[in-house]
Formats: C-alpha cells, sequence, structure tokens
C-alpha cells in the first residue's frame, strides 16, 4: 500500500480529513499505515536538489568530526553520553545519508530518521553554538523534518497540527467566534474586579495588537484576561485582531513550510488591515520565532522583518517596567529563591536574554541562574514539539532529567518559564520526578504584585 | 625528478590550490540563498557585517569562545596543529632560500630550532589527535578512515620534512617525498574537507550573519560565543 487513508503525502486542508486523523486515537491507524508508505525518492532527491544549498551540504561536509557538539547535547547528556546522542552522528546518520544515496533511502530508513529527527533532537540550536566550524544540527533537523514531511513521514500529532493550520489558521480547532467570543467572556468575567476592562477587538491604529497561542483561548483563557488586566493597568491602547491573532505554528516544528507560510500572512494581514504601531506576542517561545524571527523570510519578506515592529512579550513587560507603566510593589516581590527558565526560541534565537534579567531584577529577591544559562541554557525538554508527541513521550522524559538537575542546583522552588513549551515541560517533570518545584507565566505573578492606581480599583 | 617536483608539478600544486579556494568560496557564497537560508545576507548589512567578525574573531581566539574553554586540551592541540601547518611552510628559512633563489622574492624566515620545534608540535598533536579520534566514543563514532586520511595527508609534508633534514644519508628520496607531499596537501584542500581552509572563515560568517541578522542580532549586543 503505497499511501494510506491517513498516513500518505497530501497535505490535511480540509475539515473532514482533519477529523479522521483525529478519530484515530493516539495514531495507532496512522503509524501502521507509515509501515506501508513508500518513498518517492525521485521526489525526495529533487527537493533536496532544490532546497539543499551550499550552506547545509558544506556543513556536512566540512564536519571535522571532532565531537565537540557532544556535550552541547541534553539529549546526549541525559542518556549517559550515548555516542548515538551526538548531534554529528544523529545528522549525518539520516540527512547526511539521504544526500550520500541521492534520495534511494527506504521506508525503515525514513522512519528511523523521523524518529531520530524528532525524539533525539529538539531543534534548540545549542550544538551550533558549540562547534568551531559553525555547524548548526538543529537548524539541519528543522530542515530534514520538512523532507521527511513531503513524503509523508511525520508523527501523528504534527500532521494534525499542520491541518489545523491549514483547516483554522490556528495549532488548534479554535474559529474566530471561539476567539471573539472567549475575549467578550474573559473581560466581562472580570469587569467587577478591574473597572473599564475591555479586550477590544479589531480597534484599528492602536499602539499595540495583542497575538497568542491558541492554547490559551482553547484550555488558558485566564492568560488572556490576566494580558488585558496588565495592559489596562499600564495604560496601554491596545488591540487583539478577530483573525490572524495566532502566532505559533506547529508547521514550523513539522517542517511543513507552506503552512507556515499560510498563518503567518493571516497575522501579517492583521497588521496590514488594523494598522497598529506594534505587535506584541504572549510567553510562547516558539510561537514568537515563528511569526517574527522566521516568519518574515516564509512569507518573502525582504527586509527580515514583520511589518510592523513585534515584539515578545518579555520586552513588553521590561519596557513597560523601566517606563514606569506597570509598577511593583516592593512588599510583593518574590521572596523565596527563584530561577528562569530561559527559552531557546526567543533568547538564544532571538537575544532576549536582557528583558528576562531586568524583569527578574524588579520582581525577585532572589534571582537565582540556572547553569548554564541565557544563550547557554539547555532546551527545557519539550521542545520542536516533543512535548505534544505521544509516540515519543519515554524519550522526552530521559531528556527532562537536565533541566531537572539544572533546576535542583539552584535551590530555587519557583520556576519562571515564559513560553508554553517550556512551560509545559517543566510542569511534565515534576510530574514525572516530584522534586517539588512549582512553575508560573510572568502574568500571574505580575497581576499579584503591580501597584494598581486608585481610580482602576473596584468601588468598594 | 626533483626538477620536475619542484618546477611543473609545484606550479600545477599551487594553481590547483590558490584556484580551488576560490572556486569553493565563490560557489559557497553563490549557493547561499535568503529565502531558503532564511537570512538577509544583503539586508541589514551592518548587523550581518558586526555578526560575521564576531562569529570569526571569538573562535581564532585560543579560549575566545565557550567551547574551547570546556576543552581545554583540545583546544590546545587544534591550535598548536594549525597554526603549525599554516607558519611552519611560510617561515621556514629552507623554505624562503627556495623562494628566493627560485623566484626571487623570500618572507621573513624564523631560526631552524623554533620551525623544528614548531614542525615536532604539529606531528605530536596530530597524533594525539588521532589517538583522541580513538580514545573519546563520542569521537570514535562519527570517525572515518577519511578523518585519518585528512591527518595523514596534512602531517606528511612535516614528518618527511623533518626526516629530509636530519638524514645524513640518502636525503633526497625523502626531499623528494617531502616536496611530493606538500604539494599532495596544497592539491587536497580545496577538494577535500581540508576546505575548511578556507570555508571556516565562509560557516562561521554565515553563522553569525544568521545570528547578527536574524537570531537576536538587532535586540541584543550579540551572542556570547
Amino acid at each position: 500500500m503505497p499511501e494510506g487513508i491517513l498516513c500518505n503525502k497530501n497535505k490535511v486542508t480540509t475539515l473532514e480529513h482533519l477529523q479522521a486523523l483525529l478519530a484515530d486515537k493516539s495514531g495507532k491507524q496512522y503509524y501502521q499505515e507509515m509501515n506501508n508508505l513508500d518513498v518517492d525518492a525521485k521526489a525526495l532527491w529533487d527537493l533536496v536538489q532544490k532546497t539543499c544549498k551550499s550552506r547545509i551540504r558544506t556543513w556536512l561536509e566540512i564536519c571535522t568530526h571532532c565531537g565537540l557538539c557532544a556535550d552541547s547535547c541534553f539529549y546526549y547528556l541525559a542518556n549517559h553520553k550515548d555516542p548515538q546522542q551526538v548531534p554529528s552522528y544523529k545528522i549525518q546518520s539520516t540527512l547526511g545519508q539521504i544526500i550520500r544515496r541521492k534520495g534511494q533511502v527506504d521506508n525503515a530508513f525514513m522512519q528511523m530518521a523521523m524518529d531520530t529527527a524528532f525524539c533525539k533532537c529538539t531543534c534548540c540550536t545549542r550544538c551550533g553554538v558549540y562547534c568551531p566550524l559553525g555547524i548548526d544540527t538543529g537548524v539541519m533537523f528543522s530542515y530534514l523534518r520538512g523532507l521527511l514531511f513531503s513524503q509523508g513521514f511525520t508523527p501523528w500529532e504534527m500532521k494534525i497540527g499542520t491541518g489545523m493550520h491549514r483547516v483554522y489558521r490556528a495549532q488548534m480547532d479554535v474559529t474566530t467566534e471561539d476567539w471573539v467570543d472567549t475575549c467578550s467572556w474573559m473581560a466581562e468575567e472580570n469587569a467587577d474586579d478591574w473597572p473599564g476592562l475591555e479586550i477590544p477587538v479589531d480597534k484599528e491604529n492602536a499602539d499595540i495588537l495583542y497575538t497568542v497561542n491558541a492554547r490559551e483561548p482553547k484550555h488558558y483563557p485566564e492568560d488572556i484576561a490576566q494580558a488585558a488586566i496588565l495592559f489596562h493597568v499600564a495604560g496601554e491602547n491596545w488591540t487583539v485582531p478577530s483573525e490572524g491573532w495566532e502566532e505559533t505554528s506547529l508547521a514550523m516544528f513539522a517542517g511543513d513550510w507552506e503552512a507556515c507560510k499560510l498563518q503567518v500572512e493571516s497575522v501579517y494581514a492583521a497588521m496590514d488591515r488594523l494598522k497598529p504601531k506594534r505587535m506584541v506576542v504572549t510567553e510562547c517561545g516558539h510561537a514568537y520565532r515563528a511569526t517574527v524571527i522566521e516568519g518574515p523570510y516564509w512569507a518573502g519578506l525582504k527586509t527580515g522583518k514583520t511589518p510592523i515592529e513585534s515584539l515578545h512579550y518579555v520586552e513588553w513587560v521590561a519596557e513597560a517596567l523601566r517606563a514606569g507603566k506597570l509598577k511593583i510593589d516592593p512588599a510583593k516581590k518574590i521572596k523565596e529563591p527563584v530561577t528562569y527558565q530561559d527559552s531557546c526560541n526567543y533568547i538564544r534565537n532571538g537575544g532576549l536574554w536582557e528583558a528576562a534579567r531586568y524583569i527578574m531584577s524588579q520582581i525577585a529577591e532572589d534571582f537565582r541562574e540556572m547553569t548554564p544559562s541565557r544563550e547557554h541554557n539547555f532546551c527545557c525538554g519539550g521542545g520542536g514539539g516533543l512535548n505534544g508527541i505521544g509516540r515519543y513521550r519515554e524519550q522526552r522524559n530521559v531528556g527532562l532529567r537536565v533541566k531537572r538537575d539544572q533546576i535542583l542546583a539552584t535551590g530555587a522552588k519557583l520556576v519562571v518559564a515564559p513560553c508554553h513549551n517550556c512551560w509545559d515541560a517543566i510542569r511534565d517533570l515534576e510530574e514525572v520526578y516530584e522534586i517539588g518545584i512549582r512553575w508560573s507565566f510572568l502574568k500571574p505573578l505580575l497581576i499579584n504584585m503591580i501597584e494598581v492606581p486608585e481610580h482602576l480599583k473596584p468601588a468598594e | 625528478m626533483y626538477e620536475f617536483v619542484t618546477g611543473p608539478l609545484a606550479w600545477l600544486a599551487f594553481l590547483v590550490f590558490f584556484i580551488g579556494i576560490i572556486v569553493r568560496l565563490v560557489f559557497y557564497v553563490r549557493g547561499l540563498d535568503w529565502k531558503l537560508d532564511r537570512v538577509t545576507y544583503s539586508v541589514n548589512t551592518s548587523y550581518g557585517v558586526r555578526g560575521a567578525v564576531r562569529s570569526i574573531l571569538f573562535w581564532l581566539t585560543p579560549f575566545g569562545t565557550h567551547s574551547w574553554r570546556d576543552n581545554p586540551g583540545f583546544t590546545i592541540l587544534v591550535f598548536v596543529l594549525h597554526l603549525g601547518l599554516i607558519f611552519t611552510p611560510l617561515l621556514l628559512l629552507a623554505h624562503n632560500i627556495f623562494l628566493q633563489e627560485r623566484w626571487g622574492f623570500s618572507l621573513w624566515s624564523m631560526p631552524d630550532a623554533l620551525s623544528d620545534v614548531m614542525t615536532i608540535a604539529v606531528i605530536a598533536s596530530a597524533v594525539l589527535l588521532a589517538l583522541r579520534r580513538i580514545a573519546l566514543p563520542e569521537v570514535r563514532i562519527i570517525t572515518s578512515a577519511y578523518d585519518y586520511l585528512m591527518l595523514a595527508i596534512a602531517v606528511a609534508p612535516f614528518v618527511t620534512g623533518l626526516i629530509a633534514r636530519y638524514a645524513y644519508t640518502h636525503s633526497e628520496p625523502w626531499l623528494i617525498a617531502h616536496v611530493l607531499s606538500g604539494e599532495l596537501f596544497l592539491v587536497a584542500i580545496p577538494l577535500t574537507k581540508l576546505s575548511h581552509f578556507v570555508l571556516f572563515f565562509a560557516t562561521r560568517a554565515q553563522l553569525g550573519m544568521d545570528y547578527g541578522i536574524k537570531r537576536g542580532g538587532m535586540k541584543s549586543s550579540g551572542i556570547n560565543w
């Protein structure tokens, strides 16, 4: 059977296709069909020739096999220094082989490559920072994921995720109506405590266009309320778009570059339509990476920048604290030891470590850095889409050990994690390893410690 | 034979070397694609140049990066090997006398004792790097015969040169072997992964531009390599 009903080379473009995939619990049928999926070696090689240019080919060719990348990889460390977890080995035995064999690979190879690309690399790009020749294996694994996706070899949840982006322009089945309703619901729900609180939808010429992660309207609507409260207290002129509100990109994790483009263009269209001055992205690392860092390239914007200036949430918080728009009540600062999880996507790959440090200096009395930290920090263990893939849960949990040990070494019991993936991974590591820690986004912490001007307080 | 290997064959080797490295560089740059690589190489240029220069300079400095500092033994071996590979042949007195005789110019020459030390250091570091490949499981798994061949090609002119210098009798065959191995090294640079002789600068500049332009360079003081 060359092409399965669920597992095939087709893109998920219809609700029916998406529902059929969702009905296949844990992807049982999907993975069975994958065992019989043919590899179109010619198409694979054509794609390589079209898209694999001098940057990646040179990386693969000149790697001197020095092994310096080994210790940079949290998977290598978490797996007792298993040589098969050395980044150079992982990429040479997958992408390297596809190129050496000119695409002549079989089903078993493609499944091995898929497993390697998804559960032995989170595309955290830390190894690239430790390679003397500047070889970024994380970037190559992301590219490999794209090749695998084109042949139908992608984890079940990734196939669903890309379908969600194509059908809903969101990583989850949240419609425009659901989103707008959630915004009004959250504004109403908090109106008594925060007089005058609004979540303005589609307001033109606002100072800030706020965009989110679909998980927030779907599972954590209070996050939207918290964002609204903080903007309200800071006196910001802000809005959310009714369409183009979703920043995330499971398509980026899957390597479905067409869907990546469709998704970010929906956000850029909202910028164009509402003409805000700036955009602020919620506390999500990969959302920022997708829409602000990589997105302009998918959309073909030659400046390499989003149509309007775009900020990660930590940038906005740092700015609001510096400008005095948000004031911290010194008595309410975090007293206990607290550490900060540097997300690969907006710290190492986004350069925002100083904003994060400034925030921590303002809200915590006993801030403790992880070792290593900032752009050298280890991945939380759940990046690159790994948190959401059932097939690799066991390997993901092994990978979490590095983050567990880093957190334990700080002595902190609270971890600030302004990134959905990191937040999930740290929650899960507590569930698996029970080390007695708590974890939090910034918003709930800030709401509990900001000084609220009298006129914004509810009447007694 | 000596005349041939130091005459036409030497010309050929230098021709392949110089044209080869230029071709490698040109093809590398021509193969960069702003959309596929997702780096605006020709826009945001000041950030790109800054990122590229930082990326090269930090890594050219011994112990200048986290990775170098984390691996001090390896760092010393790598720098000794590469400095010796580049500067010993350029500044060797015998080479410069030869250059003066043949082409009428020469560079500053270092004392013979120093060049002996550097030659031995190159050979010793190559041997230690080869042993490292065998000893460390994380290096062994990615090592192939090709990697040893590269080391052998790079170090052969030094071994043969040292023997030719100290062989009291029958030194000419060693001298010819020295010249031939040197020419093999020159030819191998553009044609093998020894092309990192020049592509090191290209790939480092590329990643530096990537970080400098796209991955945070415009919002930070630059990645702390």
